[in-house]
């Protein structure tokens, strides 16, 4: 098994903003959940009727508290039935699984500071990111942009705790984050860390490095949903089978289903951790990730089964 | 059973020996009949109960002898152990890892109870009783990552992971293989693996650096490394070469099978939780070759390696001026046989 679980229980859900659940998971067995270091996601697994789901969620508790870990869920409308389903199937008393913390957000060490940008609910990594740079003394300040303060989670206990540190950018209230003037003024050994809807980080990085920041000092989190589409077959030519992808399932979860152990990290078409060589084709690839390059793209030799799809006739990988 | 620690030393008499139990829980590297450099990286997962793999950090019976060594070393050159200032979380990371594991594998040796911050760790084999508050470094005697690891076996080296590549950033290194942490220390992958030969040429450190990289909490890895020893000294550090480097001229056909010395490194890889940095234990495992020659499966598989190992990794690992008198031990017990693929001893 190459991704080892937790088995928990879910020992409480709140409401924390409108469409916007808090779930606290603690362990059945009793024991104490792994320390993480703030960024770190977990990977929840849903029987969905039968159905495996396994979706990616920002740890936002305390790292110092190992009892319990929580995950806040945006109900997302047109879900293809993860947040959904966590919405409206789970109850306190349910058991579910989880996987280990899985760190590829994290902070970086060196920096002189931390100017973290947050879109909706973007905002859950930060939640423990902040309290650990404030605990350390580190300089820090959040941008946080919002549709309405309805759906603005954990914002005025954040203005509480951090006061001036925490500026927020309510869309309905004519409120906008101004990138750049936000950006120029940052001193040297700034690092930025975005955690927001896609076009929100390239807007974001796209101004940075106009204005000349460093690669090195532009972090992200992005978990893309894998989109539905129409369903397709596809061949495992190492393991000899063939599997079915249905129309709101994931091929990394068809592949999954069939007993076949694919490595992931985000499960969000981001880390390149789930990339698989095509070896053949007759249709269309649906590339969804960010990972792959343009290049790789038209050659038609990788796909990412975490979010990609595929149209036409047959399509051959070499898992 | 009951551990046994030796009495024994890794300089001026050299005492150090190992027991036949201990020569048959060696982690013998050599797998196959002949020699390729990979990095052959594996989860690492509890192994068999007596080998050198059944528990995830290994206490054996020169535990004693080499933190004795260890403390030697530190006394003529507190330089070999560092930390830079923005590893603290992961120093505490490493004192946490360490602890939990060894009063998880060997409860009648380690103990640690813990209170909330306030800690309680007993290590009886070496007499501590230590309580102290998880966290607050005022309330031990050296910071954590040198105090645990003057209570571990092996090197250890911290790496921090940030752009895109790893940060050799804080360690405590005694008794490595040619290697000085004072000149590693804040260098990244690329650079402190610069002196390795042909392995850059093969793209190894790339696929490396790639994979280490995505080792996750609770999913440690590991592999083996070697390279010969005259001498069964721990400290073969360039820091010291005047003391060691000449001990090379002294093998004979006579004594080369208590002289030589195979040195296994037993390499694991973990992601530290709070600073989301690597650990990298680096376990140094001794046998002579004389103790090598009572396994014979061993003795004849390390014969047909050294015959096909290219020069230059010879030469890199120091031991091209012995390697025939070597060659010339070990020739009789390579009868042509058969072996088995694997290190096992059977
Ligand atoms: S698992 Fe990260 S890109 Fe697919």
């Amino acid at each position: 098994m190459i991704h080892p679980e937790i088995i928990v229980r879910v020992t409480d859900i709140a409401v924390v903003a409108e469409s916007i659940k808090q779930f606290t998971f603690e362990r059945v067995d009793g024991g104490s959940m792994p320390v993480f270091a703030p960024g770190a996601h977990i990977v929840v697994s849903m029987d969905d009727q039968g159905k495996l789901r396994r979706n990616p969620y920002s740890l936002m508790s305390s790292p110092s508290d190992s009892t319990s870990y929580q995950i806040s869920v945006l109900r997302v409308v047109e879900s293809r039935g993860g947040s959904a389903f966590m919405h409206e199937h789970v109850d306190v008393g349910d058991t579910m699984t989880i996987s280990h913390p899985i760190d590829l957000f994290p902070l970086h060490a060196t920096a002189k500071r931390h100017v973290l940008i947050a879109g909706g609910i973007g905002i859950t990594p930060f939640l423990p990111m902040m309290e650990v740079l404030n605990e350390s003394g580190q300089v820090f300040e959040l941008h946080y942009s919002m549709r309405s303060r309805r759906r603005g989670a954990f914002l005025s206990e954040l203005e509480r705790r951090y006061g001036s540190r925490v500026s927020a950018e309510v869309d309905d209230e004519g409120g906008r984050l101004d990138t750049r003037k936000l950006l120029i003024d940052q001193p040297l050994g700034t690092h930025i860390y975005v955690c927001a809807p896609l076009p929100m980080i390239d807007l974001v990085f796209g101004v940075a490095r106009e204005l000349g920041w460093a690669e090195e000092n532009l972090h992200r989190e992005v978990f893309l949903a894998p989109p539905a589409g129409t369903p397709f077959y596809t061949n495992l030519a190492k393991s000899g089978t063939t599997v079915y992808v249905a129309e709101h399932q994931s091929l990394l979860e068809s592949i999954e289903a069939a007993g076949i152990d694919v490595p992931y990290l985000c499960r969000g078409g981001a880390c390149g951790q789930c990339e698989t060589t095509v070896i053949d084709f007759d249709g269309q690839l649906m590339h969804h990730d960010i990972f792959l390059t343009d290049d790789e793209n038209v050659s038609g030799t990788k796909i990412m089964p975490c979010v990609s799809r595929f149209v036409g006739a047959s399509l051959t990988v070499e898992l | 059973m009951a551990m046994i620690f030796h009495d024994e030393t890794y300089r001026d008499d050299f005492s150090f020996h190992n027991s036949p139990e201990s020569i048959r829980r060696y982690p013998f590297p050599f797998h196959e009949d002949s020699y390729m450099y990979a990095i052959n990286m594996e989860n690492h997962l509890p192994g068999k109960p007596g080998s050198s793999y059944e528990h995830p950090i290994d206490v054996d019976e020169h535990y004693v002898s080499e933190m004795r060594d260890r403390a030697i070393v530190l006394n003529e050159d507190p330089k070999r152990c560092q930390a830079l200032p923005h590893m603290m979380a992961a120093q505490w990371d490493t004192l946490e890892l360490l602890m939990t594991n060894k009063a998880r594998s060997y409860p009648d040796l380690f103990t640690l109870e813990r209170n909330g911050d306030l800690w309680h760790w007993i290590n009886q084999p070496l007499g501590i009783d230590d309580t102290f508050v998880f966290g607050d470094q005022s309330t031990l005697p050296y910071e954590p990552m040198e105090y645990i690891t003057r209570q571990a076996q092996g090197d250890f080296c911290i790496v921090d992971q940030r752009n895109d590549t790893l940060w050799m950033d804080a360690g405590m290194v005694t008794c490595q293989a040619d290697w000085s942490l004072d000149f590693d220390i804040g260098m990244n992958f690329m650079e402190w693996h610069a002196p390795v030969p042909m392995a850059h040429e093969l793209g190894i450190f790339d696929r490396a650096l790639k994979f280490l990289m995505n080792v996750q909490q609770g999913r440690p890895v590991r592999r083996l490394n070697w390279t010969m020893t005259v001498n069964p000294r721990l400290d073969t550090s360039p820091e010291n070469y005047h003391k060691w480097g000449p001990d090379k001229t002294t093998v004979t056909a006579q004594n080369i099978g208590s002289k030589l010395h195979l040195r296994c490194e037993l390499q694991s890889f973990w992601r530290l939780p709070r600073s989301n940095a690597l650990l990298f234990p680096i376990r140094q495992y001794l046998i002579s070759l004389n103790d090598i020659a009572t396994i014979p499966k061993w003795a004849c598989r390390m014969h047909r390696v050294l015959t096909t190992i290219p020069d230059s990794i010879a030469e890199y690992k120091g031991f091209s001026r012995n390697r025939q008198l070597a060659l010339d031990f070990l020739a009789p017990f390579d009868d042509g046989r058969e072996l088995t693929l694997g290190g096992e001893p059977e």
